[in-house]
Protein backbone atom coordinates (compact mmCIF):
# COMPACT_ATOMS: atom_id res chain seq x y z
CA UNK A 1 0.00 0.00 0.00
CA UNK A 2 1.08 3.45 -0.94
CA UNK A 3 1.51 5.89 2.37
CA UNK A 4 1.75 9.01 3.00
CA UNK A 5 5.27 9.61 5.22
CA UNK A 6 6.86 12.18 6.82
CA UNK A 7 9.23 12.98 3.32
CA UNK A 8 6.14 13.66 1.22
CA UNK A 9 4.90 16.22 4.08
CA UNK A 10 8.95 17.68 4.00
CA UNK A 11 8.90 18.11 0.32
CA UNK A 12 5.79 19.57 -0.31
CA UNK A 13 6.76 21.96 2.46
CA UNK A 14 10.46 22.44 0.08
CA UNK A 15 7.98 23.40 -2.93
CA UNK A 16 5.89 25.37 -1.11
CA UNK A 17 9.29 27.29 0.45
CA UNK A 18 11.21 27.82 -2.81
CA UNK A 19 8.01 29.03 -4.21
CA UNK A 20 7.73 32.01 -1.62
CA UNK A 21 10.84 32.60 -2.02
CA UNK A 22 10.72 32.81 -5.84
CA UNK A 23 7.64 34.45 -5.58
CA UNK A 24 9.65 37.31 -3.89
CA UNK A 25 12.17 37.90 -6.54
CA UNK A 26 10.71 37.17 -10.08
CA UNK A 27 7.63 39.16 -9.25
CA UNK A 28 7.89 42.16 -10.84
CA UNK A 29 3.75 43.06 -10.77
CA UNK A 30 2.76 44.33 -6.84
CA UNK A 31 3.83 44.57 -3.35
CA UNK A 32 0.94 42.19 -2.27
CA UNK A 33 1.92 39.82 -4.74
CA UNK A 34 5.14 39.74 -2.14
CA UNK A 35 2.96 39.95 0.78
CA UNK A 36 1.08 36.83 0.13
CA UNK A 37 4.61 35.06 -0.87
CA UNK A 38 5.81 35.82 2.63
CA UNK A 39 2.87 34.18 4.09
CA UNK A 40 3.27 31.01 1.54
CA UNK A 41 6.90 30.70 3.35
CA UNK A 42 5.74 31.17 6.79
CA UNK A 43 3.22 28.23 5.96
CA UNK A 44 5.97 25.77 4.58
CA UNK A 45 7.28 25.94 7.82
CA UNK A 46 4.24 25.49 9.66
CA UNK A 47 3.37 22.76 7.86
CA UNK A 48 7.49 21.24 8.47
CA UNK A 49 6.67 21.73 12.10
CA UNK A 50 3.64 19.76 12.46
CA UNK A 51 4.90 16.91 10.36
CA UNK A 52 8.02 17.13 12.22
CA UNK A 53 6.00 17.02 15.85
CA UNK A 54 3.86 14.63 14.67
CA UNK A 55 6.74 12.00 13.78
CA UNK A 56 8.65 12.69 16.94
CA UNK A 57 5.94 12.88 19.07
CA UNK A 58 6.84 15.56 20.69
CA UNK A 59 4.29 19.17 21.34
CA UNK A 60 6.97 21.57 20.66
CA UNK A 61 6.95 21.95 17.21
CA UNK A 62 2.69 22.10 17.13
CA UNK A 63 3.52 25.15 20.11
CA UNK A 64 6.06 26.57 17.66
CA UNK A 65 3.04 26.69 14.57
CA UNK A 66 0.93 28.66 16.57
CA UNK A 67 3.41 31.24 18.05
CA UNK A 68 4.42 31.56 13.99
CA UNK A 69 0.54 32.00 13.12
CA UNK A 70 0.28 34.65 15.45
CA UNK A 71 3.45 36.30 14.99
CA UNK A 72 2.63 36.12 11.14
CA UNK A 73 -0.73 38.13 11.41
CA UNK A 74 0.99 40.71 13.50
CA UNK A 75 3.51 41.13 10.43
CA UNK A 76 0.80 41.10 8.17
CA UNK A 77 -0.51 43.83 9.78
CA UNK A 78 2.22 45.96 9.72
CA UNK A 79 3.40 45.06 6.06
CA UNK A 80 -0.18 46.31 4.88
CA UNK A 81 0.02 49.22 6.82
CA UNK A 82 3.22 50.46 5.69
CA UNK A 83 1.90 49.24 2.50
CA UNK A 84 -0.66 51.89 2.50
CA UNK A 85 1.41 55.27 3.50
CA UNK A 86 3.86 54.49 0.90
CA UNK A 87 0.66 54.17 -1.64
CA UNK A 88 -0.76 57.47 -0.19
CA UNK A 89 3.05 59.14 -1.11
CA UNK A 90 3.54 57.59 -4.63
CA UNK A 91 0.09 56.96 -5.44
CA UNK A 92 1.16 53.20 -6.64
CA UNK A 93 2.06 49.76 -5.53
CA UNK A 94 4.02 48.63 -8.30
CA UNK A 95 7.71 47.13 -7.60
CA UNK A 96 9.29 48.65 -10.39
CA UNK A 97 8.28 51.97 -8.25
CA UNK A 98 10.51 50.74 -5.78
CA UNK A 99 13.58 52.48 -7.03
CA UNK A 100 13.96 55.56 -5.87
CA UNK A 101 16.44 54.66 -3.13
CA UNK A 102 19.44 53.02 -5.05
CA UNK A 103 23.43 53.77 -5.70
CA UNK B 1 6.23 25.27 39.88
CA UNK B 2 7.56 28.51 41.02
CA UNK B 3 8.74 31.08 38.80
CA UNK B 4 11.28 32.93 38.76
CA UNK B 5 11.00 36.21 37.48
CA UNK B 6 14.21 38.03 38.85
CA UNK B 7 16.58 37.07 35.93
CA UNK B 8 13.70 39.22 33.36
CA UNK B 9 13.50 42.24 35.97
CA UNK B 10 15.70 44.19 33.46
CA UNK B 11 12.95 43.03 30.61
CA UNK B 12 10.02 43.68 33.05
CA UNK B 13 10.90 47.25 33.24
CA UNK B 14 11.77 47.74 29.70
CA UNK B 15 7.87 46.66 28.95
CA UNK B 16 6.21 48.20 31.76
CA UNK B 17 7.95 51.45 30.90
CA UNK B 18 6.83 50.88 27.22
CA UNK B 19 3.06 50.10 28.50
CA UNK B 20 2.96 53.30 30.78
CA UNK B 21 4.59 55.58 27.94
CA UNK B 22 1.94 54.25 25.64
CA UNK B 23 -1.14 54.82 28.00
CA UNK B 24 0.66 58.45 28.41
CA UNK B 25 0.65 59.22 25.62
CA UNK B 26 -3.00 58.06 24.79
CA UNK B 27 -4.57 59.78 27.42
CA UNK B 28 -2.59 63.25 27.79
CA UNK B 29 -4.44 65.62 24.95
CA UNK B 30 -1.15 67.71 25.00
CA UNK B 31 1.99 66.74 23.23
CA UNK B 32 3.82 64.33 25.45
CA UNK B 33 7.01 63.37 22.80
CA UNK B 34 9.25 65.21 25.24
CA UNK B 35 8.20 63.82 28.74
CA UNK B 36 8.25 60.23 26.65
CA UNK B 37 11.40 60.84 25.49
CA UNK B 38 13.05 61.68 29.16
CA UNK B 39 11.31 58.90 30.38
CA UNK B 40 12.27 56.27 27.96
CA UNK B 41 15.45 57.05 28.57
CA UNK B 42 15.53 57.27 32.39
CA UNK B 43 13.71 53.63 31.84
CA UNK B 44 16.62 52.29 30.00
CA UNK B 45 18.75 54.20 32.76
CA UNK B 46 16.33 51.86 35.14
CA UNK B 47 16.80 48.86 33.27
CA UNK B 48 20.47 49.19 33.43
CA UNK B 49 20.98 49.70 36.92
CA UNK B 50 18.52 47.03 37.34
CA UNK B 51 20.72 44.12 35.33
CA UNK B 52 24.09 45.12 37.13
CA UNK B 53 22.36 44.26 40.21
CA UNK B 54 20.27 40.78 39.33
CA UNK B 55 23.49 39.61 36.97
CA UNK B 56 25.59 37.16 38.15
CA UNK B 57 26.01 33.23 37.75
CA UNK B 58 24.16 31.37 34.90
CA UNK B 59 20.46 31.75 35.38
CA UNK B 60 17.44 30.62 33.60
CA UNK B 61 14.01 31.32 33.54
CA UNK B 62 10.29 29.84 31.68
CA UNK B 63 11.62 25.97 31.55
CA UNK B 64 15.14 27.04 30.69
CA UNK B 65 13.78 29.16 26.86
CA UNK B 66 15.60 32.54 29.13
CA UNK B 67 18.71 32.62 30.43
CA UNK B 68 20.76 35.30 31.81
CA UNK B 69 24.57 34.88 32.16
CA UNK B 70 27.58 36.86 31.95
CA UNK B 71 27.50 37.20 27.95
CA UNK B 72 23.88 38.18 28.01
CA UNK B 73 24.20 40.81 30.92
CA UNK B 74 27.41 41.86 28.62
CA UNK B 75 25.62 42.67 25.31
CA UNK B 76 22.26 43.79 27.18
CA UNK B 77 24.50 46.69 28.69
CA UNK B 78 25.94 47.79 25.19
CA UNK B 79 22.18 47.32 23.80
CA UNK B 80 20.81 49.41 26.88
CA UNK B 81 23.43 52.30 26.75
CA UNK B 82 22.89 52.29 22.89
CA UNK B 83 19.54 52.48 22.95
CA UNK B 84 20.10 55.27 25.39
CA UNK B 85 21.95 57.82 23.89
CA UNK B 86 20.12 57.46 20.33
CA UNK B 87 16.81 58.46 21.97
CA UNK B 88 18.20 61.03 23.72
CA UNK B 89 19.66 62.80 20.53
CA UNK B 90 16.47 61.94 18.82
CA UNK B 91 14.31 64.51 19.69
CA UNK B 92 15.50 67.64 18.47
CA UNK B 93 15.56 66.02 15.04
CA UNK B 94 12.30 64.99 14.87
CA UNK B 95 10.54 68.35 16.62
CA UNK B 96 12.30 70.26 13.59
CA UNK B 97 10.95 67.89 11.11
CA UNK B 98 7.91 68.24 12.78
CA UNK B 99 7.15 64.40 13.17
CA UNK B 100 7.88 64.43 16.81
CA UNK B 101 5.38 61.69 18.33
CA UNK B 102 4.94 60.24 21.63
CA UNK B 103 4.93 56.48 19.52
CA UNK B 104 8.83 57.75 18.72
CA UNK B 105 10.43 56.44 22.00
CA UNK B 106 7.62 53.64 22.85
CA UNK B 107 8.96 52.20 19.66
CA UNK B 108 12.42 52.12 20.94
CA UNK B 109 11.36 51.00 23.54
CA UNK B 110 9.58 48.05 22.25
CA UNK B 111 12.53 47.40 19.99
CA UNK B 112 14.85 47.55 22.89
CA UNK B 113 13.01 45.14 24.76
CA UNK B 114 12.97 42.29 21.52
CA UNK B 115 16.83 42.94 21.73
CA UNK B 116 17.16 42.26 25.15
CA UNK B 117 14.91 38.60 24.53
CA UNK B 118 17.33 37.85 21.32
CA UNK B 119 20.61 38.27 23.32
CA UNK B 120 18.71 36.10 26.27
CA UNK B 121 16.99 33.36 23.76
CA UNK B 122 18.17 30.33 25.19
CA UNK B 123 15.80 28.28 22.73
CA UNK B 124 14.54 28.73 19.01
CA UNK B 125 10.92 29.66 20.41
CA UNK B 126 12.30 32.26 22.13
CA UNK B 127 15.03 33.62 19.61
CA UNK B 128 12.21 34.16 17.15
CA UNK B 129 10.13 36.05 19.24
CA UNK B 130 12.95 38.31 20.24
CA UNK B 131 13.65 38.43 17.07
CA UNK B 132 10.11 39.39 15.78
CA UNK B 133 9.48 41.99 17.99
CA UNK B 134 12.73 43.68 17.79
CA UNK B 135 11.92 43.48 13.49
CA UNK B 136 8.35 44.12 13.99
CA UNK B 137 9.21 47.85 16.11
CA UNK B 138 12.20 48.61 13.37
CA UNK B 139 9.74 47.99 10.20
CA UNK B 140 7.53 50.73 11.73
CA UNK B 141 10.50 53.15 12.42
CA UNK B 142 12.22 52.91 9.43
CA UNK B 143 8.89 54.64 7.57
CA UNK B 144 8.08 56.57 10.47
CA UNK B 145 7.88 59.43 8.75
CA UNK B 146 4.95 58.58 6.95
CA UNK B 147 4.92 61.44 4.74
CA UNK B 148 8.13 61.07 3.45
CA UNK B 149 8.20 59.33 0.03
CA UNK B 150 12.26 58.47 0.79
CA UNK B 151 11.22 57.18 4.19
CA UNK B 152 8.07 54.85 3.63
CA UNK B 153 10.04 53.32 0.36
CA UNK B 154 12.74 52.38 3.16
CA UNK B 155 10.21 51.35 5.26
CA UNK B 156 8.77 48.88 2.52
CA UNK B 157 12.51 47.23 1.46
CA UNK B 158 13.27 46.86 5.11
CA UNK B 159 10.02 44.82 5.88
CA UNK B 160 9.91 43.01 2.70
CA UNK B 161 13.78 41.50 2.74
CA UNK B 162 13.77 40.93 6.97
CA UNK B 163 10.09 39.21 6.55
CA UNK B 164 12.16 36.93 4.12
CA UNK B 165 15.13 36.32 6.36
CA UNK B 166 12.47 35.75 9.31
CA UNK B 167 11.23 32.88 6.93
CA UNK B 168 14.55 31.17 6.05
CA UNK B 169 15.47 31.37 9.86
CA UNK B 170 12.41 29.82 10.68
CA UNK B 171 12.65 27.05 7.96
CA UNK B 172 16.02 26.53 9.39
CA UNK B 173 15.00 26.22 12.94
CA UNK B 174 12.15 24.06 11.80
CA UNK B 175 14.70 21.95 9.87
CA UNK B 176 16.97 21.97 13.32
CA UNK B 177 13.96 20.87 15.46
CA UNK B 178 12.83 17.78 12.85
CA UNK B 179 16.18 16.17 12.51
CA UNK B 180 17.83 16.78 16.35
CA UNK B 181 14.38 16.23 18.24
CA UNK B 182 14.71 19.59 20.15
CA UNK B 183 14.71 23.24 20.27
CA UNK B 184 16.37 24.08 23.34
CA UNK B 185 19.75 25.17 23.19
CA UNK B 186 20.98 23.27 26.03
CA UNK B 187 19.38 20.26 24.71
CA UNK B 188 20.83 20.94 21.24
CA UNK B 189 24.04 21.07 22.70
CA UNK B 190 24.01 17.54 24.59
CA UNK B 191 22.22 15.88 21.12
CA UNK B 192 25.08 17.25 18.52
CA UNK B 193 27.92 16.62 21.27
CA UNK B 194 28.10 13.61 20.96
CA UNK B 195 27.79 12.38 17.23
CA UNK B 196 31.09 12.15 15.33
CA UNK B 197 29.38 12.79 12.05
CA UNK B 198 26.68 15.73 12.04
CA UNK B 199 22.68 15.28 10.61
CA UNK B 200 22.95 16.39 7.29
CA UNK B 201 19.45 17.70 7.86
CA UNK B 202 20.60 19.88 10.96
CA UNK B 203 23.34 21.45 8.88
CA UNK B 204 20.93 22.37 6.03
CA UNK B 205 19.31 23.93 8.97
CA UNK B 206 22.05 25.69 10.05
CA UNK B 207 22.86 27.17 7.02
CA UNK B 208 19.43 28.67 6.53
CA UNK B 209 19.39 29.86 10.20
CA UNK B 210 22.96 31.87 9.53
CA UNK B 211 21.58 33.22 5.92
CA UNK B 212 18.39 34.44 8.33
CA UNK B 213 20.73 36.38 11.00
CA UNK B 214 23.31 37.65 8.57
CA UNK B 215 20.67 39.09 7.28
CA UNK B 216 20.01 40.83 10.39
CA UNK B 217 23.35 41.88 10.89
CA UNK B 218 23.63 43.02 7.17
CA UNK B 219 26.34 41.14 6.09
CA UNK B 220 27.46 40.06 2.69
CA UNK B 221 25.81 38.77 0.61
CA UNK B 222 22.60 39.84 2.23
CA UNK B 223 23.48 43.23 2.79
CA UNK B 224 21.19 44.89 -0.05
CA UNK B 225 18.77 46.48 2.18
CA UNK B 226 21.09 48.10 4.31
CA UNK B 227 22.31 51.50 2.17
CA UNK B 228 18.69 51.98 1.22
CA UNK B 229 17.11 51.74 4.41
CA UNK B 230 19.97 53.56 6.19
CA UNK B 231 19.22 57.14 3.38
CA UNK B 232 15.69 56.97 3.44
CA UNK B 233 14.90 56.12 7.02
CA UNK B 234 15.05 59.44 9.32
CA UNK B 235 18.31 60.13 10.56
CA UNK B 236 17.88 59.46 14.10
CA UNK B 237 16.04 56.15 13.35
CA UNK B 238 19.15 55.76 10.85
CA UNK B 239 21.31 56.49 14.28
CA UNK B 240 19.22 53.96 15.93
CA UNK B 241 19.86 50.86 13.06
CA UNK B 242 23.81 51.23 12.85
CA UNK B 243 24.40 50.59 16.38
CA UNK B 244 22.02 48.67 18.92
CA UNK B 245 20.29 46.31 16.39
CA UNK B 246 23.48 45.62 15.21
CA UNK B 247 25.43 44.53 18.23
CA UNK B 248 22.27 42.52 19.42
CA UNK B 249 22.00 40.70 16.22
CA UNK B 250 25.85 40.00 16.69
CA UNK B 251 25.68 38.76 20.13
CA UNK B 252 22.57 36.64 19.03
CA UNK B 253 24.51 34.84 16.40
CA UNK B 254 27.35 33.98 18.76
CA UNK B 255 25.54 32.63 21.22
CA UNK B 256 23.64 30.26 18.26
CA UNK B 257 27.20 29.40 16.95
CA UNK B 258 29.05 29.13 20.03
CA UNK B 259 26.52 27.50 22.02
CA UNK B 260 24.28 24.82 20.42
CA UNK B 261 26.40 24.46 17.53
CA UNK B 262 29.66 24.85 18.81
CA UNK B 263 30.42 21.26 18.18
CA UNK B 264 29.78 21.92 14.19
CA UNK B 265 32.41 24.75 14.39
CA UNK B 266 34.12 22.67 11.06
CA UNK B 267 31.04 23.06 9.29
CA UNK B 268 30.22 27.00 10.13
CA UNK B 269 33.34 28.17 10.38
CA UNK B 270 33.51 28.44 6.25
CA UNK B 271 30.68 30.13 6.11
CA UNK B 272 31.53 32.65 8.63
CA UNK B 273 35.27 32.99 7.02
CA UNK B 274 33.53 34.01 3.44
CA UNK B 275 30.51 36.04 5.12
CA UNK B 276 33.90 37.86 6.67
CA UNK B 277 35.51 38.35 3.81
CA UNK B 278 32.71 39.50 1.59
CA UNK B 279 31.51 41.80 4.16
CA UNK B 280 34.85 43.17 4.68
CA UNK B 281 35.46 43.84 0.62
CA UNK B 282 32.40 45.39 0.16
CA UNK B 283 32.69 47.40 3.38
CA UNK B 284 35.63 48.37 1.75
CA UNK B 285 35.08 49.08 -2.00
CA UNK B 286 31.41 50.20 -2.69
CA UNK B 287 31.66 52.91 0.02
CA UNK B 288 34.55 55.05 -2.02
CA UNK B 289 32.40 56.18 -4.41
CA UNK B 290 29.28 57.74 -2.36
CA UNK B 291 28.58 60.90 -1.73
CA UNK B 292 25.61 60.48 0.67
CA UNK B 293 27.06 60.52 4.65
CA UNK B 294 24.41 57.94 5.59
CA UNK B 295 24.85 55.84 2.67
CA UNK B 296 28.66 55.79 3.21
CA UNK B 297 27.14 54.85 6.63
CA UNK B 298 26.01 51.77 5.54
CA UNK B 299 28.80 50.51 3.88
CA UNK B 300 31.41 51.47 6.58
CA UNK B 301 28.55 49.67 9.08
CA UNK B 302 28.76 46.29 6.79
CA UNK B 303 32.86 46.57 6.74
CA UNK B 304 32.34 46.48 10.17
CA UNK B 305 30.25 43.47 10.55
CA UNK B 306 32.59 41.79 8.01
CA UNK B 307 35.52 42.90 10.64
CA UNK B 308 34.11 41.50 13.96
CA UNK B 309 32.61 38.51 12.39
CA UNK B 310 36.79 37.66 11.90
CA UNK B 311 36.38 37.23 15.73
CA UNK B 312 33.98 34.95 15.29
CA UNK B 313 35.27 32.83 13.12
CA UNK B 314 37.78 32.25 15.05
CA UNK B 315 35.88 30.36 17.22
CA UNK B 316 37.42 30.30 20.58
CA UNK B 317 36.69 32.76 23.85
CA UNK B 318 39.43 34.88 22.98
CA UNK B 319 37.77 35.38 19.47
CA UNK B 320 34.44 36.01 21.09
CA UNK B 321 35.76 38.48 23.54
CA UNK B 322 37.21 40.64 20.43
CA UNK B 323 33.75 40.22 19.03
CA UNK B 324 32.65 42.19 22.14
CA UNK B 325 35.19 44.31 22.19
CA UNK B 326 34.49 45.41 18.90
CA UNK B 327 30.82 45.96 18.91
CA UNK B 328 31.18 48.00 22.35
CA UNK B 329 33.94 50.27 20.59
CA UNK B 330 31.78 50.48 16.96
CA UNK B 331 28.80 51.85 19.56
CA UNK B 332 31.08 54.57 20.77
CA UNK B 333 32.50 55.49 17.28
CA UNK B 334 29.32 55.08 15.40
CA UNK B 335 26.94 57.16 18.09
CA UNK B 336 29.36 59.91 17.74
CA UNK B 337 29.51 60.10 14.06
CA UNK B 338 26.12 60.12 13.91
CA UNK B 339 25.57 62.94 16.73
CA UNK B 340 27.64 64.82 14.10
CA UNK B 341 24.88 63.95 11.08
CA UNK B 342 22.27 64.84 13.53
CA UNK B 343 24.23 68.03 13.72
CA UNK B 344 24.98 68.67 10.08
CA UNK B 345 22.03 71.95 9.12
CA UNK B 346 22.41 74.88 6.77
CA UNK B 347 20.46 77.33 8.22
CA UNK B 348 18.14 75.29 9.82
CA UNK B 349 17.31 72.88 6.62
CA UNK B 350 19.20 69.38 7.49
CA UNK B 351 21.96 68.24 5.27
CA UNK B 352 23.18 64.78 4.40
CA UNK B 353 25.81 65.07 1.72
CA UNK B 354 29.82 64.42 2.72
CA UNK B 355 30.56 67.97 0.92
CA UNK B 356 28.24 69.64 3.10
CA UNK B 357 31.03 69.34 5.80
CA UNK B 358 33.66 71.38 3.78
CA UNK B 359 35.47 73.64 5.91
CA UNK B 360 34.07 72.67 9.04
CA UNK B 361 37.59 72.73 10.77
CA UNK B 362 37.71 76.65 10.53
CA UNK B 363 33.75 77.05 10.70
CA UNK B 364 33.13 74.91 14.24
CA UNK B 365 36.50 73.16 15.38
CA UNK B 366 35.03 71.42 17.80
CA UNK B 367 33.04 69.47 15.96
CA UNK B 368 35.51 68.96 13.14
CA UNK B 369 37.88 67.51 15.99
CA UNK B 370 35.33 65.10 17.39
CA UNK B 371 34.78 63.94 13.79
CA UNK B 372 38.41 63.48 12.50
CA UNK B 373 38.69 61.72 15.77
CA UNK B 374 35.94 58.96 15.21
CA UNK B 375 37.00 58.98 11.69
CA UNK B 376 41.02 57.89 11.90
CA UNK B 377 39.37 55.75 15.15
CA UNK B 378 36.66 53.60 12.65
CA UNK B 379 39.97 53.73 10.26
CA UNK B 380 41.92 51.72 12.75
CA UNK B 381 44.80 54.14 13.28
CA UNK B 382 46.22 53.86 16.37
CA UNK B 383 46.16 55.02 19.29
CA UNK B 384 42.44 55.41 18.68
CA UNK B 385 40.34 53.08 20.33
CA UNK B 386 39.21 51.70 16.70
CA UNK B 387 42.91 49.95 16.23
CA UNK B 388 42.23 48.24 19.27
CA UNK B 389 38.87 46.80 18.64
CA UNK B 390 40.45 45.18 14.90
CA UNK B 391 43.76 44.38 17.08
CA UNK B 392 41.90 41.81 18.94
CA UNK B 393 39.91 39.91 16.14
CA UNK B 394 42.87 39.58 14.03
CA UNK B 395 44.85 38.56 16.47
CA UNK B 396 42.28 35.73 17.78
CA UNK B 397 42.08 34.57 14.03
CA UNK B 398 45.74 34.85 14.19
CA UNK B 399 45.85 31.95 17.07
CA UNK B 400 43.18 30.27 14.83
CA UNK B 401 45.68 29.88 12.60
CA UNK B 402 42.96 31.95 10.22
CA UNK B 403 46.24 33.96 8.25
CA UNK B 404 43.48 34.73 4.97
CA UNK B 405 41.02 36.07 7.03
CA UNK B 406 43.57 38.74 9.23
CA UNK B 407 45.80 39.50 5.97
CA UNK B 408 42.69 40.60 3.64
CA UNK B 409 41.28 42.57 7.02
CA UNK B 410 44.05 44.59 7.00
CA UNK B 411 44.22 44.75 3.58
CA UNK B 412 40.86 46.20 3.46
CA UNK B 413 41.31 48.33 6.64
CA UNK B 414 43.77 50.33 4.62
CA UNK B 415 41.19 50.32 1.63
CA UNK B 416 38.75 51.79 3.85
CA UNK B 417 41.07 54.44 5.38
CA UNK B 418 40.69 56.04 2.05
CA UNK B 419 37.25 56.97 2.86
CA UNK B 420 37.17 57.60 6.27
CA UNK B 421 40.25 60.25 5.22
CA UNK B 422 38.53 62.01 2.71
CA UNK B 423 35.97 62.99 5.15
CA UNK B 424 38.67 64.39 7.34
CA UNK B 425 40.36 66.33 3.88
CA UNK B 426 36.96 67.49 3.39
CA UNK B 427 36.31 68.86 6.47
CA UNK B 428 39.86 70.60 7.23
CA UNK B 429 41.08 71.21 3.75
CA UNK B 430 38.02 72.19 1.40
CA UNK B 431 36.60 75.49 1.45
CA UNK B 432 33.56 76.36 3.29
CA UNK B 433 30.40 76.75 0.44
CA UNK B 434 27.90 77.15 3.06
CA UNK B 435 28.83 77.01 7.11
CA UNK B 436 26.70 74.43 9.27
CA UNK B 437 24.83 75.79 12.22
CA UNK B 438 26.36 75.19 15.38
CA UNK B 439 24.50 72.59 16.80
CA UNK B 440 22.53 73.94 20.28
CA UNK B 441 20.46 70.61 21.11
CA UNK B 442 22.32 69.52 24.99
CA UNK B 443 22.26 65.84 24.43
CA UNK B 444 24.17 65.55 20.90
CA UNK B 445 26.62 67.78 22.23
CA UNK B 446 26.75 65.27 25.34
CA UNK B 447 27.17 62.62 22.80
CA UNK B 448 29.42 63.59 20.85
CA UNK B 449 31.74 64.91 23.76
CA UNK B 450 31.57 61.36 25.55
CA UNK B 451 31.97 59.36 22.42
CA UNK B 452 34.70 61.05 21.44
CA UNK B 453 36.38 60.86 24.87
CA UNK B 454 36.01 57.07 25.14
CA UNK B 455 37.87 56.91 21.86
CA UNK B 456 40.44 58.90 22.75
CA UNK B 457 41.37 57.43 26.29
CA UNK B 458 40.66 53.67 25.50
CA UNK B 459 43.93 53.12 25.07
CA UNK B 460 44.86 54.54 28.69
CA UNK B 461 41.76 52.82 30.40
CA UNK B 462 41.24 49.69 28.47
CA UNK B 463 40.91 47.59 31.89
CA UNK B 464 36.91 47.59 32.50
CA UNK B 465 36.04 47.05 28.97
CA UNK B 466 38.64 44.18 28.90
CA UNK B 467 37.85 42.40 31.86
CA UNK B 468 34.06 42.76 31.19
CA UNK B 469 34.58 41.21 27.86
CA UNK B 470 36.64 38.30 28.62
CA UNK B 471 34.70 37.36 31.47
CA UNK B 472 31.50 37.67 28.82
CA UNK B 473 33.30 35.01 26.79
CA UNK B 474 34.06 33.05 29.09
CA UNK B 475 30.64 32.42 30.83
CA UNK B 476 29.59 31.14 26.97
CA UNK B 477 31.75 28.70 26.80
CA UNK B 478 31.79 27.47 30.36
CA UNK B 479 28.06 26.80 29.90
CA UNK B 480 28.65 24.42 26.72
Amino acid sequence: MFEIGLAHYLTVAAILFTLGVFGIFLNRKNVIIIMMSIELMLLAVNLNLVAFSSFLNDLVGQVFAMFILTVAAAEAAIGLAIVVVFFRNRGTIAVEEISQLKG
Amino acid sequence: MILDLVPLMPELLVAAAALALLMLGVFRKADTSREATVLAGLAMGGALAVLVGVEGARQTAFGGMFILDGFAGFSKALILVASAMTVSMSLDYLKRENIARFEYPVLVLFATLGMMMMVSANDFLSLYLGLEMQSLSLYVLAAYHRDSARATEAGLKYFVLGALASGMLLYGASLIYGFAGTTSFDSLAKVLGGSGHPNLGVVAGLVFVMAGLAFKVSAVPFHMWTPDVYEGAPTPVTAFFAVAPKIAALSLLTRVLIGPFGELAHQWQQVVVFISLASMAVGSFAAIGQTNIKRLMAYSSIGHVGFALVGLAAGSDLGVQGVLIYVAIYLFMNVGAFGVILAMRQKGRAVEGIADLAGLAKTNPSMAFVMAVLMFSMAGIPPLAGFWGKFYVFMAAVKADLWTLAIVGMLTSVVSAFYYLRIVKVMYFDDAVEALDHPTNPPIRLVMAVSALVVLLFTFLPGPLLIGAKAAAQSLFAAG
